[in-house]
């Protein structure tokens, strides 16, 4: 039996017929074609599908594309400015180096986008907390965390601010 | 070689090219193809680690609507040849499919054809598969015994390469020694895993009949390999190289799989899809790695200078062959390490088991070898009472003694190990480290210093392909690259492989531009695909900003050769009356008089009537093919050879504290010095060294494909499979020296490996030194935390009774 | 790694679930965050033909106070937990466990509920839940019954919930406001987030003279389910809790321990730390409660 949904994608609301047992993961990926969102393990370990769900990180691997009805969906492609240019975390990592095949990467970005929207000043230790659910085999971690502190520090500086103004309270 | 002080774009920090479009999400990847009509794979795979197969029922499994084919062993292999072996072993017969027999847990024994991968695993459930368990042997030292089950009956016995070298006068070395000592040491089976797994897409055109094949791989001689099993010529396969391949540090090979899917897209006039799930993966990818039992012995004098060494190494390389007994042959390239051994004896054995197969990981199997090599210096040094700083100083290779000769017969091209060691040394503040392990150790902590030196042979060549099969001839892996200045003065370079997270793009255009003097920005790099492509041997080997980077040198010149002619004949001057620098050729005695490379390219694409008359073709494109630096030559009868052209060399100082109740490793401090000659792009070498290291960690540390004594693997998800996350893995700091090797375009180097040919081995030593005031050690890698406890608790029980 | 076919209800209401689960019998199964479930029905080692969605369910999500525990309805996410001031004040134990399970993307959709429900034994929800004598309430169509954690948590992956029954609550019981309170959680897994290979847990309360006036231990991972360490709360209440004295009485949980191998680890490793660890935890506890002591006779 296919269930109709209507999901908040990147802004965008999309009407789509899915079986139950198709992933979010798949559902965006076979049938919206965003294939940003990434594959790794499908057993919730590495966290390469993060994406985030009504503004929160969660891995898209786990959950059903049905539970997702009259939810928001942000992936890797909903993380350029509203103009069209790259985002400060996506430039940040580009400055640092923060990936190199580029499989983990948009989950790590999912990761470290939200970070910064929680605490917009985060410690390093901060930092490994937030992407310790986001596998990486070619980086060793350091440069992706070079990559979140200057977003960070961008963004403080930034006028607009953006992802500062939601402090941890 | 263009001099360092006046490089543009060598060395500068730079943006990698390949960057922007991952960090949008606009990778292309394999899984990220969907071709008109796709079917999908689903296995069925044997759950027995030996066992002859009986029947094959799968008419309840076909008739499950969606399900287009079920296709069997025997099928396959009544119309494909077995795949290649690496070593000469004609009686090991392995398919992408067990025919009749199974050899591991997990090994594919069908594969089921639908529309979608959903139905296909839905009908994978329902065929019945009839086994008939056979002995099995899990254990490699087991397996070596004549009274072994054997795992390829027709080859014999479960040997398949076994020879002792012996480089040098090891005997009398030995006897002329005052001191020996010898040692045992365990390199658990780890792999790479890369978080994208391995997956083809295969198109079979009945129009052209050509095969397309996109593929997550790195994997030389891959159009090849297929067409052989698949009994087709080599230029009806198409590889297309512009597939993103998500990590791959040696292991996407995917030989099998390709030669599967293939094989279906032909058959059923479809195409194929066969993308590993995370559990095909990890049990049945073939891609594990080594797996090895080391003895070890050393020969030195009272000053601590080793003499000689012997090395017996046991590879374990599970039940499929393919190119895994080849992991024997690497470390020959650097068997001394960084060090004046004088002889060496190397007994290299490797061995089948019940086991999944492996495949190439990161460094060909150096770094195991270096784990024993460096696990022998520290011993010296403790037997001796020196500092294993000091031991290592003695015996280094000096700075004036380059090109070095090593006793099998490679000659290392430049270093400064002195000076690197001494950076290591400096970063990692050892007096202040020192003080602060023996105060950790008052406070009762279990502290250690490890300290690791390393080899990075680089620049890839075929070398240990003869030395290790005499009927395999080849003496060279070249590299080639194109480069087309299109009519407006465009730069288009075009690289003969798949890129896994090196850097390629940014590498080819990094050189390109500099010799060109154009803004490496505004030059495209693609990929060609195998039928319109180069010669070329893929990213192994740490050997693309040597070998890649040479032949855009290489064909980057020739533009500029081009260029100067063109731009001399039609500013009526000889090729020595002009210069050319940052794209524009100009007279030297007045440079007002200029051309640009666009006015050029374009007399070059359509003004013939401008041409010099030395230029007989229009069109602006040179092609390079470079040969590996000093490759070439076949091995002597006693196995020596030159393996690879350009030495690297890093030096690791790491400290480490052991929980003592829980045997949790932290590693609070850990510092790399390296020496990768030229540096091209800084903030990818940082990335490969850290990275490499992070690698290094996770083998020594976590990570293992375990089995049981029943022959399953008992690791085969990444909840049990270990992969370090960002905490455990510190904030590594680096330094760099620069010995520009005198073979490359621009004095640069391998580096692709190095971090993680030093971190086993560095970490090994911190956790045997923070062992040392126990009188314990450790010489089973992955030294995982209960494994600490229970030696700590062994030897405590031991103390008190 | 996809999962098998299922038919799925987002269900509304509580009565709705149990209406759809009384009719379900064994192939019904209820998915609140999915964080175990979804992954193990992806490996085809959990088949429910059925779904019943219960995270719109408003009546199965939230936190109330009462006078003696914290009532956390069984849908409410671990990260909200987590963020929750009433769970950081009234239940210190189970706000210090929280931090260890998962990443932050499991926490957005992992449950209180579920992680209790899926059973792993060394879940540290679970461990909080042992060391607290957590009360938990499951509702059927028939009526709603009310379990004790160690009536519920009957074996590795394994619990007293029946076919019909749905998870609805549990209570988490307060430590007593008299007494300077301190808290802690550790483990050791083979990386952070994992579950534990060995964990514990200590809830303990000083008295103005310095002396345990309360105690909850547990102790997972050389256990099928996380046991309840009394012979140490017993041989510790109304002691100073000096050093020497905690490294005894852990050892009397020694018989409570049926440790196994496993990949991770030996039988013989999982013995030994066991007790270090809850000696670990009641020292740590030991020295918060004290700072809280020492605060509260200077203030």
């Amino acid at each position: 039996m296919t269930h109709a949904i209507s999901v908040t994608i990147n802004g965008v609301t999309r009407q789509a017929v899915v079986e139950p047992r198709q992933t979010l993961v798949d559902f965006l990926r076979d049938q919206l074609a965003l294939t940003g969102t990434h594959v790794g393990c499908e057993h919730g370990v590495c966290g390469a599908c993060s994406v985030l769900l009504d503004g929160e990180p969660i891995r898209s691997c786990l959950m059903f594309a049905v539970q997702a009805d009259g939810h928001a969906i942000t992936t890797v492609e909903g993380l350029r400015e509203d103009d069209g240019t790259l985002g400060i975390l996506q430039d940040s990592f580009w400055e640092t180096h923060a990936l190199q095949c580029g499989y983990c990467t948009p989950g790590m970005l999912i990761a470290g986008q939200d970070l910064l929207a929680r605490n917009p000043d985060p410690s390093d230790e901060e930092i490994r907390e937030a992407i310790a659910g986001n596998l990486c085999r070619c980086t060793g971690y350091v440069q992706i965390v070079d990559a979140i502190r200057l977003a960070g520090a961008r963004m403080r500086q930034s006028p607009e601010g953006s992802g500062a103004e939601n402090g941890d309270d | 070689m263009t001099e360092q002080s006046a490089r543009r774009f060598v060395s500068a920090k730079r943006r990698p090219k390949e960057d922007g479009r991952f960090i949008t999400g606009a990778g292309h990847f394999v899984a990220d193809i969907n071709r008109p009509g796709m079917l999908h794979v689903a296995l069925v795979t044997s759950p027995h680690p030996a066992a002859r197969i009986t029947t094959i029922d799968t008419s309840e499994a076909a008739a499950l609507p969606g399900v287009v084919e079920i296709l069997t062993g025997n099928v396959l292999a009544g119309e494909a040849n077995p795949l290649a072996n690496a070593v000469d072993t004609p009686g090991v017969k392995c398919y992408p499919l067990a025919v009749g027999v199974a050899r591991y847990a997990g090994e594919w024994v069908a594969a089921v054809i639908a529309e979608t991968r959903a139905l296909a695993e839905d009908a994978a459930e329902l065929v019945e598969v009839d086994y008939e368990p056979l002995d099995h042997v899990i254990n490699a030292e087991e397996a070596l015994e004549p009274t072994s089950p054997p795992v390829h009956a027709g080859h014999g016995s479960n040997i398949l390469y076994r020879r002792t070298f012996t480089w040098g006068p090891v005997a009398e070395d030995f006897a002329g020694q005052p001191h020996e000592l010898s040692f045992k040491l365990r390199w658990g089976r780890s792999a790479p895993v890369p978080v994208e797994t391995f997956g083809v897409v295969a198109e079979w055109d009945t129009g052209t009949e050509i095969l397309d094949v996109w593929a997550s791989i790195q994997m030389p001689s891959y159009a090849e390999q297929i067409a052989g099993a698949l009994r087709i010529p080599v230029n009806q396969v198409r590889a297309h190289y512009d597939v993103d391949v998500g990590g791959s540090y040696g292991v996407k090979r995917g030989i099998k799989h390709t030669v599967l899917a293939g094989f279906l897209a032909r058959r059923l006039g479809r195409p194929i899809r066969l993308i590993e799930d995370r559990l095909e993966n990890m049990v049945g990818g073939d891609m594990h790695g080594p797996d090895r039992h080391f003895n070890v012995a050393v020969a030195f004098d009272d000053d601590g200078l080793i003499r000689s060494m012997k090395l017996r190494v046991i590879e374990d390389v599970g039940g499929q062959t393919g190119r895994a007994p080849f992991q024997l042959g690497k470390p020959v390239s650097a068997i001394v390490g960084a060090y004046q051994i004088n002889s060496v004896e190397y007994e290299a054995i490797a061995v089948s088991t019940n086991k999944t197969g492996q495949a190439a990981v990161r460094g060909f199997g150096m770094s195991p070898t270096n784990v024993a090599i460096e696990t022998a210096v520290d011993k010296v040094a403790t037997r001796l009472g020196l500092s294993r700083l000091e031991v290592r100083r003695r015996n280094f290779i000096r700075a004036d003694q380059f090109p070095y000769l090593i006793p099998s017969g490679s000659e290392y091209d430049s270093g400064d190990y002195h000076t690197v060691f001494k950076m290591a040394r400096d970063l990692a503040q050892f007096d202040v480290l020192l003080a602060r392990r023996d105060a950790a150790r008052r406070e009762g902590k279990i502290a250690g210093i490890g300290i690791a030196t390393c080899l990075e042979p680089g620049g890839g060549n075929s070398a240990f392909e003869p030395l290790l099969n005499p009927k395999n001839e080849t003496t060279t892996w070249p590299e080639s690259c194109v480069v087309k200045v299109d009519r407006t003065g465009g730069i288009t370079a075009t690289i003969a492989t798949s890129t896994s997270g090196q850097g390629h793009e940014t590498l080819a255009a990094t050189i390109i531009g500099e010799e060109l003097g154009i803004d490496p920005n505004d030059i495209r790099v693609v990929h060609s695909d195998t039928l319109s492509g180069m010669p070329g041997n893929t990213p192994v080997a740490s050997r693309m900003a040597i070998m890649l980077g040479g032949a855009a040198a290489g064909a980057a010149k020739k533009i500029r050769d081009q260029a100067i002619l063109i731009g001399a004949h039609n500013l009526g001057r000889t090729t020595d009356q002009v210069r050319y620098a940052n794209g524009v050729v100009s007279a030297v005695d007045d440079p007002s008089q200029s051309l640009s490379l666009a006015r050029i390219a374009l007399i070059s694409h359509r003004e013939f009537h401008n041409m010099p008359p030395e230029l007989t073709e229009p069109g602006m494109q040179a092609i390079h093919v470079l040969q590996v630096p000093k490759g070439g030559t076949l091995p002597t009868a006693d196995g020596r050879v030159q393996m690879y052209p350009c030495y690297s060399f890093a030096a690791h100082i790491v400290y480490a504290e052991i929980d003592r109740l829980t045997g949790k490793v932290t590693l609070p401090d850990y510092c790399i010095a390296h020496d990768c000659g030229t540096v091209i792009n800084p903030d990818i070498v940082r990335g490969m060294v850290i990275g490499g290291a992070a690698h290094g960690i996770g083998a020594a540390l976590y990570e293992e494909f375990s089995y049981e004594p029943g022959g399953q693997l008992l690791s085969g998800t990444f909840v049990d499979y270990v992969m370090p996350s960002s905490h455990e893995i510190p904030d590594i700091k680096l330094a760099e020296h620069c010995t520009p090797s005198p073979l490359t375009s621009h004095g640069q180097k391998g580096v692709g490996e190095g971090g993680y040919l030093g971190a086993p081995a560095a970490v090994a030593s911190a956790i045997n030194d923070a062992l040392s005031p126990f009188n314990i050690e450790c010489l089973t890698l992955p030294m995982r935390a209960s494994l600490l406890s229970d030696l700590l608790a062994d030897q405590l029980a031991e103390t008190e009774s | 790694m996809k999962a098998a076919a299922f038919d799925y209800t987002r269900a509304d209401t509580l009565d709705q679930v149990l209406e759809l689960l009384s009719h379900g019998g064994d192939e019904a199964r209820i998915i609140a965050g999915g964080q175990s479930l979804v992954a193990m029905m992806a490996m085809r080692l959990a088949r429910p033909e059925h779904l019943i969605d219960i995270n719109h369910v408003d009546a199965l999500a939230g936190i109330n106070t009462a006078s003696d525990h914290v009532a956390i309805k069984a849908c409410t996410r671990q990260a909200a937990a987590m963020a929750s001031s009433a769970i950081k004040r009234e239940v210190p134990l189970l706000a210090a466990a929280l931090p260890l399970v998962g990443h932050i993307q499991t926490r957005n959709r992992g449950t209180i509920g579920g992680s209790l429900a899926h059973g792993d034994p060394t879940a540290e929800v679970l461990l909080a839940a042992v060391a607290l004598g957590a009360r938990l309430s499951l509702a059927s169509i028939g009526g709603t019954r009310t379990l004790n954690i160690a009536e519920f948590s009957v074996g590795a992956m394994e619990t007293a919930i029946l076919d019909e029954e749905c998870l609805t609550e549990i209570q988490f019981p307060k430590p007593p406001s008299a007494l300077s309170i301190g808290v802690a959680v550790d483990e050791i897994s083979p990386r952070a987030g994992d579950y534990a290979i060995i964990g514990a847990a200590a809830e303990l309360g000083l008295a103005e003279d310095g002396s345990c006036g309360h105690i909850r231990l547990a102790s997972s991972g050389a256990s099928p389910v996380p046991v309840l360490c009394g012979p140490t709360m017993e041989a510790l209440t109304g002691s100073r809790l000096g050093d020497s004295e905690i490294d005894d009485a852990v050892q009397l949980i020694n018989p409570l321990l049926s440790p196994e191998s496993d990949v991770q680890a030996s039988a013989a490793y999982r013995r030994r730390v066991a007790p270090g660890m809850l000696a670990r935890v009641i020292k740590m506890a030991r020295d918060k409660a004290e700072i809280k002591r020492t605060e509260g006779r200077t203030s």
